[in-house]
Order: structure tokens, then sequence, then C-alpha cells
């Protein structure tokens, strides 16, 4: 049985009244798609790694689900975990900086925006960074600096591929300038794993905006995105605001991007981790099957080319 | 966009105070009663440098933020013309397009080629216009990329200049790639084998100004600014209010002062009392002997110490705490 058909079948399951329906939804039971309205039960939906099986939807996924998704089972080492970020402008705007970082440190039991490590793809051993949008809109301060500056130079060390994961609304304005140079240290440290012939593949996914995409998530040796991902330099609304215009609605999606040339190829989430097998794969240098035995050399006997 | 004051808030006392010197002056001539006045006209001048110095001492960001966005401020091409001994401007980005907003040529410089580029506002309003406030497009640094490509190949020297509000937002921008053209730039700036020294000199506007902003030394002047984002930007997201700018340029920590603290800038160029719009030769003496000096110290070492340095400068940039809790740091 296809997994298409399974689905079908369970659809199939015996209408329920309106008001047990209800209950099963506000206890997480099913979910309801943000784009088509159809119900799946929850359970199939996570097999399906949040993708609607409707209407191919792809729902926001935490960095660990990216790495179970990804990452074969029990290959994942996780690469400098007790990096916590801290307040260096002693930032407050409505709230202090250091309240905000320990709330969503609670919530989303992460230290900071993205995670990294090393693990296997289908038996190819890459570098794997994972930003989370949960934490603080995915932005990039300090630690996220840092974390994606050393994985990189692991990756370059050990001369492995490198793939990063984007999500991010941009530099995290409370570190200030801080967060700023992280654009460019982490462009740094793409160039020397550049240098070193390495492949470097981000997955730009919903949404890549601000900093992440005018530094590490257009560095790419190949570009890939999710379906429908919005992917952009200026946000949506302050383009609108200066242009007093009305932009069209695939404006800054995966698919405007394609078109224009700044994304190799959209990949469906349920598809990703054979794409990025594969493509690692064919990036390896070359070996040689079979020892490479050289022939004694053969005498060139004068005279007998005619 | 509305027109900036050409005489800001804090400047007027000091205005007011020269132009009764200048009266007095004036009267004196008139009246023929020069020696009279002599003594008072010292008292004054005394006074107004006095209060020029009170007044520009203590700034607050936001004030200095104005200084920077000063329309009479020295742009990159005045800069260029006032420090080099001879300079063409080069054009294009070999891509369809010449971006007025981002300049850039071959100047004469202590005595040696280098490449100069900048980001260009305008002079007035129609200037402006043309020069879109200084608002590069991803042509511009493209431009600039290619122009330092050729510096590195004939071993030119890269001198770059921070002045734009930030990069354009628009839709041919977007559609043309501005993240991509900024991000590469970024990467490439860490290859070139020649010295590059990057100089703030009024506004480094988030990403924009970063995208010709990866030096081996970066410079800036004493009421210059740099930003992550705009405090108007900050203020509107995070305050929800647009009107905390000010309040969002005392926490974003953007002025000289606070960029050395931080550890991302290498040498404060201090300004002529009143600032360098009041006074654009003594700022563009100021700039040259500061590129002067700093050249011939890169110039003294090789392109791997120089490539190395620039690497290490930015690697170091961050603050985080580390082993709060064990890491699982290990090799498969
Ligand atoms: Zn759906």
């Amino acid at each position: 049985m296809s997994l298409f058909d399974w689905f079908a079948n369970r659809r199939k399951s015996p209408p329920i009244g309106q008001e047990q329906q209800e209950r099963e939804i506000a206890e997480g039971l099913w979910t309801k798609c943000e784009q088509c309205g159809v119900l799946t039960y929850t359970k199939d939906l996570r097999a399906n790694q949040m993708v609607c099986p409707e209407c191919e939807y792809h729902w926001r996924v935490f960095s660990g689900d990216r790495i179970e998704q990804l990452i074969d089972p029990g290959t994942w080492q996780s690469l400098d975990e007790g990096l916590q970020p801290t307040d260096p402008l002693e930032f407050r705007d409505r709230k202090p900086y250091r309240d905000r970082l320990r709330e969503y440190q609670e919530k989303t039991h992460l230290n900071d925006a993205v995670q990294t490590g090393i693990g296997q793809i289908d038996g190819e051993p890459t570098v794997l960074g994972i930003m989370d949008f949960s934490f603080m809109g995915g932005s990039m301060g300090s630690v996220v600096g840092e974390k994606l500056a050393r994985a990189i130079e692991r990756a370059t060390k050990e001369g492995l591929s490198v793939i990063i994961i984007c999500a991010s609304g941009g530099a995290r304005m409370q570190e200030g300038m801080l967060s700023l140079m992280q654009m460019a240290k982490i462009s740094g440290a793409l160039q020397r794993h550049r240098a070193a012939n390495l492949l470097y593949i981000p997955i730009l996914t919903h949404p890549t905006t601000g900093g992440v995409t005018a530094s590490f998530a257009m560095l790419g040796d190949l570009i890939l995105s999710e379906p429908k991902a919005t992917i952009g330099f200026a946000g949506r609304r302050v383009i609108e605001q200066t242009l007093r215009q009305k932009l069209p609605d695939n404006f800054q999606t995966a698919e405007d991007l394609l078109t224009h040339g700044f994304v190799d190829a959209i990949v469906p989430r349920t598809e990703l981790k054979a794409t990025l097998a594969q493509l690692v794969r064919w990036h390896q240098p070359p070996q040689p099957s079979a020892p490479l035995v050289l022939s004694e050399p053969v005498p060139v006997v004068e005279g007998e080319r005619g | 966009m509305k027109k900036p004051p050409l005489l800001l808030d804090f400047e007027k006392p000091l205005a007011e105070l020269e132009e009764r010197i200048q009266q007095i002056r004036d009267l004196a001539v008139e009246s023929g009663e020069n020696a009279n006045v002599s003594d008072r006209i010292r008292d004054l001048e005394a006074r107004a440098t006095q209060l020029r110095r009170d007044i520009f001492k203590s700034l607050s960001p936001s004030q200095r933020l104005q200084l920077a966005r000063h329309p009479r401020r020295p742009s990159t091409l005045d800069y260029i013309q006032a420090i080099a001994d001879d300079w063409m401007e080069l054009h294009g980005d070999r891509g369809g397009s010449d971006d007025p907003a981002l300049v850039g040529g071959i100047a004469r410089f202590a005595g040696r080629s280098v490449v100069m580029l900048g980001h260009q506002k305008g002079r007035d309003t129609k200037d402006n216009v043309a020069r879109n406030f200084g608002m590069a497009s991803p042509g511009g640094y493209r431009k600039a990329l290619r122009l330092m490509e050729h510096a590195h190949r004939f071993g030119m020297p890269i001198l770059t200049f921070i002045d734009t509000p930030g990069a354009w937002a628009g839709v041919e921008a977007e559609h043309l790639g501005q993240g991509e053209a900024i991000a590469r730039n970024l990467r490439e700036m860490f290859r070139f084998n020649v010295p590059v020294i990057c100089t703030t000199i009024g506004e480094g506007g988030s990403g924009g100004a970063l995208g010709i902003g990866v030096g081996d030394r970066l410079l800036m002047f004493e009421h210059a600014v740099y930003t992550v984002a705009t405090p108007e930007a900050c203020a509107a997201i995070l305050w929800k209010d647009a009107s905390k700018a000010p309040q969002a340029a005392e926490a974003l920590r953007i002025t000289a002062w606070d960029l050395k603290e931080l550890g991302i800038l290498d040498r404060l160029l201090p300004e002529p009392p009143g600032g360098v719009h009041s006074d654009p030769v003594g700022g563009a003496n100021i700039l040259k002997a500061a590129l002067t000096e700093e050249l011939e110290a890169l110039l003294g070492m090789t392109s791997e110490q120089r490539c190395q340095l620039r690497y290490q400068k930015f690697r170091h940039i961050g603050m985080f705490l580390e082993g709060a809790t064990p890491s699982s740091n290990g090799r498969l």
C-alpha cells in the first residue's frame, strides 16, 4: 500500500460527531491544516514530517524534529551545546533582553536559536546546522554566529560537507552590532570551507529573511528551498510602505526566487533527506573502484606503423 | 522624504553666538572702532570655542545620528577628491547596471595605486534622488566586488568608505538578489590578499554598510554611527512605536565609542571641533593621515598575515557564555 492510499484509508474512518471532533482537536489528536482546513490525524501528520497530506502545506517544525527527519538514528553528535547567550548591551526595550532569553529557553528547551552537530545522512557524514524559528524568531546573535562558525570550521578541518537549515527573521537587534558582525564571521568561515573545495548547501525554510539572507543563506554552492517558503532581504511590509504599493502574493516566495535564479531547486520536506544524501554523494571526490595498477611501460617498436 | 535641517537643534546656541560675534565685528568695521571691541570679540570667541567643545563632547547617540546624517557632512566623493593625489572613477557592474549610490575607481594615494569605493549620498535634493540617498542596489554591491577583484589582481590596496542608511529595499532589488549580492561580498572580501581598510564616514546602516565593510582594519569618525538596524526601524519593531527612536539609538550602542568597547572598531578618528561638516578640510586631513598610517602598517605584513588578521578580527566578535553546562562535543 502506498503512503497515499494509507492516508486515504485513514480519512475513511467513520465520521465523528461535531462535539467529539472539537474535543479531539483540542486534545491534539487531530490537526486542522492552516492552509486547506482538512483534518489530519496528528500522528499521521507527524509521520509525514508535518507536511499536510492533502495540500502539501509545510508546517513549521522544531530543530529537534529536523534532526530526526534528516539524520540516521544513533549517529547525531551535537556540537557546542554549552554555548549560552548573554546580554552584552544590557538591552532593554519593553522588556529586558535577559528576561526574554530566559522565557524562550524555558519554552523551547534550547539555549539559543541554532543547533549544530555532526551526523550521517543515509550514511554520509555531514555537518548540520539547524536554526530554530521558535527561539526569538530564529534571530542571529553571538551564539548563532559562534556555533555556526565553529561547525563550519570543524567541517573544513575534517573535509565534510555543511548543510544549514535556515529559518530566521534576521539579526538579533538586542545584541546590536555584535549581531550584524556575525554575518561576516559566518561568511568568513564559509570562505575557508569553500577554498578547501568542500560542499555547502543551505536549505531555505519559512521564513528566511534579513541578515541571514544577506549572508550564509545565499552562499551555498547549491541552494535548496522548501515549497512556498518566504525568502527575502527586506521585509515585505517595509517595501510596501516605502513604495506605497501592494506586492503580488508570490513576491519573495521560494517559487519567485526560483524564477529569478536564486534557488537551485524546491524540494518538499518529505524528499529532503534522500535529495541531500544524493547530492552529498555526488560531490564525493571520485574514488578509484579498483586499485590503480600501473602497467609496465610497453616498449614502442619502431617501424611497426607502416 | 523630509528634508533634514541644515542647522541641528543642539547646534543653535553655538550658531547664535557665532552670529553675535559676526554682528559685533561688522559694527566695529562700520564705526571704525576696531580696537575697542577686539577684547570683547576675543572673549566671545573663547566662549564659542568652549561651548562648541561642551556641546560636541556630551552628544547623545540620537544627536550623533543626526550629525552622521547631516546634509553637509562630507561624502565619499568629497573625501576621495580631497585625499587622493589623482583619481579616476570607474563605472558598471558588468551585469547591466551602474549604481550611482555606490561609487568607486582607482586612485593614487600615498605614492601607489589603490582602489577606493564607497556609498555615495547626494550633495543636494536632486543629487540625492539620483543617488537614491546612498542606498545601493545589488548592482552597486556587484560593481564594488568587481572593483575589489581588480584590486586583488593588480595588488592595489582597497579603501572603502561606508555611508548609507541601508541597502535599497525595493521589488527590483529583491528580484536582482540584494541578499545574494551583499552575502557574496562578505565572503569574497575575506579572500582578497591586498590590504583592506574600511572607514565609516557617516551612517553605517546595517547589512548595506557591511556589504563593503569586511577589512583588516575598521576606522570610524567620531560622530559617525554604525547600526544593526536603524533606530527608527528598531523602535517600530521592538517598542512597537517609531517615536521611541532616541531610546533605541541609546540601547543599540551605535557610536564609535560603543563599537570600540565591543571590539568591533579598530580606530576612532577624532573630528575637528564642531564636526566634519563645519570643517571638511580638517576632516579630510585627519582621514588621510590615519589611512596613510594604517596602510603603511598593513603593507609591512605578508598577504597571509593580513588574511589571517582579517579572519581573526571577525572570528572573535561576539559575546557568549561557555561551559555553563557540559558540552557533549566529541568526534564521531
Ligand atoms: Zn492542507
